[in-house]
């Protein structure tokens, strides 16, 4: 996820990475991870704690005061957690209109990622 | 490539959803779309956000996700029946054309795909469903997807703040974070691909940019093992 500021709106967070904030700590599917009481202020996320805690490399660029924040990882992880696929919200290249894959539901998708590279 | 499978499919409950993963944006895989004239979603992923979340590292690529929108095949090389780009490329005489690009063909007639039993173990999942032989467990989903160690998560996170760079007008800043993508994830084509494509588009030939390029790359690894076999 980048950043421009280390404090990021918790539903900006949820949209990018699919952790949200719960009376439980960060979930993300049936994993939680405990948050310490003020790594959440005024609807933003400090993405410092966040990033220790979830185990997220943060990288900056500072020429360009930048930051990005990498999905979560550890030794053993893969890349999906749970079997749920996460809910991406894309435009549509015909209509430019944005398309949410879970409007799907109810009918078997193939999701097929090409290039024109 | 995948209309005409859709067409087949689509009254049985199925769906197509393609995904361009594309930093050049609209203007790179429009012309593609419009193309083929598709009347399924047709999706641009500037940012790669559908390579982090799904752990797509080539393409073609393919997650097969069922009507509760739960994954029971995650990312893997995907071909619709026929491989038609393939096929052109069987017929074509290499000493035809200029030696450089000569060259990445013979590597590129030696990549090895199976569209058949790709397609066929499709079908058998849209008429089977759960049923299916080729529909997985959610655990064999989780363990079948990229592995992701800090050094993938990094990987990630550079390949974004370059992409977001050159969406700015700084591609100059882009390709240092995305020198660091390629050195943390080797195994990434995507990256590597995307990268390389804006040096020197078509044959992504070794340029001073990057330490690799396609056809080098490709001959460290083999060509027959570009895209891994499909466990069907």
């Amino acid at each position: 996820m980048l950043l421009d500021s280390l404090h990021v709106d918790v539903d900006d967070f949820k949209g990018r990475t699919g952790w949200s904030v719960q009376p439980q700590g960060l979930c993300q599917g049936d994993v939680c991870l405990p948050l310490p009481a003020d790594a959440v202020a005024d609807g933003r996320l400090d993405v410092q704690t966040v990033a220790e805690r979830a185990g997220m490399p943060l990288v900056h660029d500072e020429a360009h005061a930048l930051w990005a924040l990498g999905p979560a990882a550890g030794s053993g992880r893969r890349v999906l957690t749970t079997a749920q696929a996460p809910d991406v919200e894309l435009p549509d290249l015909r209509t430019g209109k944005l398309f949410r894959l879970s409007s799907l539901r109810g009918q078997k998708v193939l999701l097929l990622a090409w290039a024109s590279w | 490539m995948w209309q005409e499978l859709r067409e087949e499919l689509h009254p049985k409950g199925f769906e197509v959803v393609t995904v361009a993963l594309d930093t050049g944006g609209v203007e790179a895989a429009k012309p593609f779309v419009d193309q083929a004239n598709a009347n399924h979603p047709s999706l641009l992923d500037e940012a790669h956000v559908v390579d982090e979340l799904f752990g797509v590292v080539n393409v073609p690529n393919g997650v097969w996700i069922d009507e509760g929108q739960m994954i029971v095949r995650p990312a893997e090389p995907a071909f619709p029946g026929r491989n038609p780009v393939m096929e052109s490329f069987e017929k074509l005489d290499v000493s035809t054309l200029p030696p450089d690009i000569a060259d990445i063909m013979v590597e590129v007639k030696k990549i090895r795909t199976d569209p058949a039993a790709y397609k066929a173990a499709l079908l058998d999942w849209v008429e089977q469903g759960a049923e299916s032989r080729y529909a997985l467990s959610p655990d064999e989903v989780v363990a079948r997807s990229q592995a992701r160690t800090d050094a993938e998560a990094t990987a990630a996170a550079h390949f974004e703040l370059g992409q977001h760079l050159h969406r700015t007008g700084e591609h100059a800043a882009a390709i240092s974070h995305w020198r660091e993508a390629h050195r943390l994830q080797p195994e990434n084509w995507t990256y590597k691909r995307q990268a390389w494509n804006f040096e020197d588009p078509v044959r992504q030939g070794h340029t001073d940019a990057y330490d690799g390029s396609w056809i080098e790359d490709v001959r460290k690894i083999g060509p027959e093992n570009y895209y891994p076999a499909v466990d069907l």
